[in-house]
């Protein structure tokens, strides 16, 4: 596991065989840095990551849909790749940046594959688009012109009931032609 | 303004626009707006408006009912039946009671009532305990002793049928109609675990096959598919001295708040129901729910505000599905293709509910004279069935459409040409055509011919059919309110629950008003708010806009009555355009919306208007809120598919979905729902599919891993064509799209696959192992789901 300096706790003082430490069931003290800003907060060890961000940090625009890591709906960025933060412990974050849909915006200016969701309407309740957009995001980030095949992979994870998935796609391979890279 | 100033006569548009349009006059009452012109000499009604919420929902703003948190808020949870069928001898809540941190517990299961203690299914609610944490309230669960009394079971519908089965109801426990979605007539015989027939009749069937020169006749089977909002089922309420407030995920606010005041003796008005943002429903979030009546019983009992989110296992066992079927078709034809009689024979299950029948496309889509339909309820010990997406017809189409297929190749014609010959609808007409056109019907194969290329993968290309009544919700009402500095609201209990109908209800308010649909601001999913119409039954568009466009159009009479003085014309000679007010011929003559409502001398105008009846009267009355408008819905969907014959793979690789839903009121939001109904009836065709274990009645795939759903990678090409159909029939003459969109697509695969491959498939989902067992390349026995 992840754990760093930065995890600290009055229960953490035994340790294992291995010499790692053993940590809960209390709470724990951990350092999340979250859209830039780094917070500090009191965790259950058995606390995921999702849970962390939509409880105390009232991040809510991460969903939880299946918690098992198979609908992606949960998807945020640790150092700019895509996870499922239902799959992950908050405890395991350490210093690593989280980013979520709420960071993806500069101020008011969106990401163009948000501007795109927006203007091809790639949504329609909307409960999976936040992880979506994640995820098509990154994609960007790392392939600045894909193909409609590599968008269709980069979110064949995510599970979308409403079948917004053409717009997506086509929302994704817009943002991309604007970009100038 | 009261509904007393008499009729008058108006002319409308009507027709297929691309076809062309000819005009019908009818009498309205003298409160409705004038006739709306076609959407082409429209500024704002059918032009894709970007959905409003659209920068919410990208951003994750958008606070659905599983994010809201209230001070002091309790998580409750539900504790499930393990057990299929179970008398439950005693429930003991003493320990969770005492446990630290729980502060409400509630037996649901009353092992004194006989009626009461008997479960049915795998996941029937037995208790439920509200605690500071959901860790609490799980560790409170594991407290509750419950001793069973294991009972006989079935799950299997074919078994259940059988006399010897373990019955589930008897006639006085069973339930006696269907409270949502599909209808199922009341007071039919059971018999064992059957219910019914429904009967169905017009004509003489048997006299009707006597005169076929050709008869088809074959069985169709259809899944357990759930729905899988990705939202799950929630509730918060907040009981209070003063009143009731639920925040639901729901499909229908004024309905849950009319629930939970008969359920807990509470006059309406102090009862509210409130969603904002609202994660998908397709029929599963209809009704208040057992989930939601627990969260309101809890907080009642704790003084405080109770939240119940279901897990996805929760979702998969308790949270509805649509019933699985079986059906038989018979049909008899003349030579050249016209029908003598339809016979249908179906049954399907909805666990311990009701409403599993296969709707009325073999009875309502074509021309038959003469039709003979029985449709049974099976029950069996599993969860409750409800509807979803285009129920009963959904099963329904996936028969009829194949058979008529099938009649199609006794008689040597084309599917196409068939329906030509049988199908009395224009719309459909058109959009067969359109269809056939764009997907290349020319080049389509005779079905099963050789491939040329030789390989293993064969290509076809099938289509079929849908049909939907046009359900129009009566009570639906929305006010318009144009305040003094010049911003407007529309306001009404309607929820959105993907659509984008509050963007809709902008650009109908701002059409009227002259003004841009971002200059609207829309007030929704709040029953503080005028009632609005459920959103299930593909009604929404069709039973809210016309208010919202008859209040907009009241309160801008208002409003011109005060502006006129100011520019010397009477209010009849002035307009509202491009954001002014203005003088009809002389549009240089006039001020600023703004400073016409500047003028009020009150702080706004406000009309609430409520849906008129449609012109020229409603087909039928659907109890005391609902109607069905005078046609039909429907659409026509063509597949193309590729089916590798070694592994089984079917895969779709294009859809032309053509629709129509009477005025098209914005195309890009349609154009997403036709696509969204395209996908469900592709993942229900092909991959999803409830599996029950029937030695343990529990589902082994309650998941979203193992209960497959279509991915991006399955998805298809999808091109959505959109016909205008104008008809005169209400202040906007629009309706719905939704459930159209889903029913066609799984038999326009299955006729696809046909084409394809030569071997029909009658049995959903059409999995690789189906395909291969349909090839003759493995036993049936093995490919049985």
């Amino acid at each position: 596991m992840g754990m760093t300096a930065q995890t600290s706790t009055a229960d953490a003082t035994a340790s294992r065989a291995d010499g790692a430490p053993v940590v809960g069931p209390a709470a724990m003290l951990i350092t999340l840095t979250v859209n830039g800003v780094a917070q500090t907060i009191q965790v259950e060890p058995r606390t995921t990551l999702a849970e962390v961000l939509r409880g105390p940090l009232d991040l809510t625009g991460t969903k939880i849909a299946c918690n098992r890591g198979a609908c992606s709906a949960c998807t945020v960025w640790l150092d700019g790749v895509t996870v499922c933060s239902c799959m992950m412990l908050a405890i395991e974050v350490g210093a690593r940046k989280v980013t979520t849909i709420e960071g993806l915006a500069q101020g008011d200016t969106l990401h163009a594959v948000q501007a795109a969701f927006i203007e091809h309407d790639a949504m329609q309740c909307g409960f999976c688009t936040p992880g979506m957009a994640m995820s098509c995001a990154a994609l960007l980030e790392h392939t600045p012109h894909p193909s409609a095949d590599e968008v269709m992979t980069a979110i064949s994870g995510h599970f979308c009931r409403c079948g917004t998935y053409p717009h997506v796609v086509a929302a994704t391979l817009a943002a991309a032609a604007q970009s100038k890279a | 303004m009261a509904n007393d100033t008499g009729t008058r006569a108006e002319t409308f548009p009507v027709g297929i626009a691309s076809v062309g349009l000819a005009e019908v006059t009818r009498q309205v009452t003298g409160d409705e707006p004038p006739a709306l012109a076609p959407n082409a000499a429209l500024a704002v009604i059918g032009k894709p408006t970007p959905r409003q919420d659209g920068r919410a929902k990208v951003t994750g703003a958008t606070r659905y009912t599983v994010d809201i948190k209230l001070p002091g808020m309790l998580h409750g949870r539900i504790l499930r039946s393990p057990l299929p069928h179970a008398r439950i001898g005693s429930i003991d809540v003493s320990a969770a009671a005492r446990l630290p941190g729980v502060r409400a517990v509630l037996t649901i299961v009353r092992p004194d009532d006989p009626a009461s203690a008997v479960v049915r299914y795998v996941g029937a609610p037995l208790a439920a305990v509200a605690a500071v944490s959901i860790n609490v309230a799980e560790q409170a669960l594991r407290l509750i002793r419950v001793d069973y009394e294991a009972l006989p079971f079935v799950t299997d519908m074919d078994q259940a049928r059988a006399a010897a089965a373990p019955q589930v109801f008897d006639s006085a426990s069973a339930p006696q109609g269907y409270a949502s979605g599909f209808p199922a007539a009341h007071g039919l015989p059971l018999v064992g675990n059957v219910r019914g027939p429904a009967m169905q009749a017009r004509g003489d069937a048997v006299q009707g096959f006597a005169q076929a020169a050709v008869t088809v006749e074959a069985e169709y089977r259809t899944q357990v598919q759930t729905h899988c909002c990705l939202e799950p089922h929630a509730t918060i309420a907040d009981w209070r001295e003063d009143g009731l407030t639920v925040y639901q995920s729901t499909q229908f606010t004024a309905g849950v708040r009319k629930e939970l005041a008969a359920a807990f003796g509470l006059p309406p008005q102090r009862v509210r129901v409130v969603v904002d943002g609202m994660g998908g429903g397709f029929g599963s979030k209809s009704s208040l729910g057992n989930y939601g009546r627990i969260a309101v019983t809890l907080s009642r009992q704790a003084g405080a505000p109770v939240r119940i989110v279901l897990d996805r296992q929760e979702e998969q066992m308790d949270a509805g599905n649509r019933p699985g079927t079986w059906q038989r078709l018979r049909i008899g034809a003349q030579r050249d293709g016209g029908l003598t009689a339809i016979s249908l024979r179906s049954y399907g299950t909805a666990g311990v509910a009701l409403g599993a029948g296969v709707g009325n496309v073999a009875q309502a889509m074509y021309e038959c004279p003469n039709f003979d339909g029985a449709q049974y309820d099976v029950f069996i010990h599993s969860g409750p069935g409800c509807a979803m997406r285009g129920p009963g017809n959904t099963p329904g189409a996936f028969g009829m459409e194949q058979a008529i297929d099938e009649l199609a190749e006794k008689l040597a014609m084309d599917p196409l040409a068939l329906r030509d010959r049988i199908d009395a609808s224009p719309v459909r007409r058109e959009e067969r055509r359109l269809g056939a056109e764009r997907i290349g019907w020319s080049r389509r194969h005779a079905s099963g011919a050789p491939v040329t290329d030789g390989g293993p993968v064969k290509r076809g290309i099938g289509m079929a059919q849908s049909i939907w009544v046009a359900n129009v919700q009566t009570n639906s009402a929305c006010e318009v309110r144009i305040h003094r500095d010049g911003t407007v609201e529309v306001l009404s209990s309607v929820q959105d629950i993907g659509t984008g109908i509050g963007t809709v209800m902008a650009q109908v308010v701002a059409e009227v008003l002259g003004l841009r649909p971002e200059d609207i601001t829309v007030r929704i999913g709040d029953t503080e708010f005028p009632a609005g119409p459920p959103s299930y039954g593909s009604r929404t568009t069709a039973s809210i806009t016309p208010p919202a466009r008859s209040a907009a159009w009241r309160a801008l009479q208002s409003l011109l009555r005060v502006a006129a003085p100011g520019l010397a014309v009477s209010p009849e000679d002035l307009l509202a355009l491009g954001g002014r007010i203005v003088v009809r011929d002389q549009p240089a003559r006039g001020m600023l919306f703004r400073e016409a409502t500047a003028l009020l001398r009150t702080d706004r105008i406000s009309e609430v208007a409520s849906r008129s009846d449609d012109y020229g009267g409603f087909r039928q009355r659907m109890g005391t809120d609902a109607a069905l408008a005078q046609q039909d819905l429907g659409g026509v969907q063509f597949a193309q598919v590729a089916v590798d014959t070694e592994t089984g793979i079917v895969r779709v690789e294009r859809v032309v979905a053509v629709h129509d839903c009477g005025r098209p009121m914005n195309p890009r939001l349609i154009e997403s729902q036709v696509q969204g109904g395209v996908l469900m009836g592709l993942s229900y065709a092909l991959f999803e599919h409830r599996i029950l274990d029937r030695h343990t009645g529990r589902m082994v795939n309650p998941n979203l891993e193992q209960y497959k759903l279509v991915g991006a990678r399955e998805t298809p090409a999808i091109e959505v064509i959109l016909l205008e159909n104008y008809q005169g029939r209400s202040a906007t003459d629009a309706y719905g799209v939704a459930e159209p969109a889903n029913i066609a697509t799984a038999p326009a695969i299955a006729n696809a696959v046909y084409n394809a491959i030569g071997v029909r498939l009658r049995s959903l989902p059409m999995t690789p192992a189906a395909v291969l067992a349909a090839l003759g390349r493995m036993t049936a026995g093995s490919a049985r789901p």
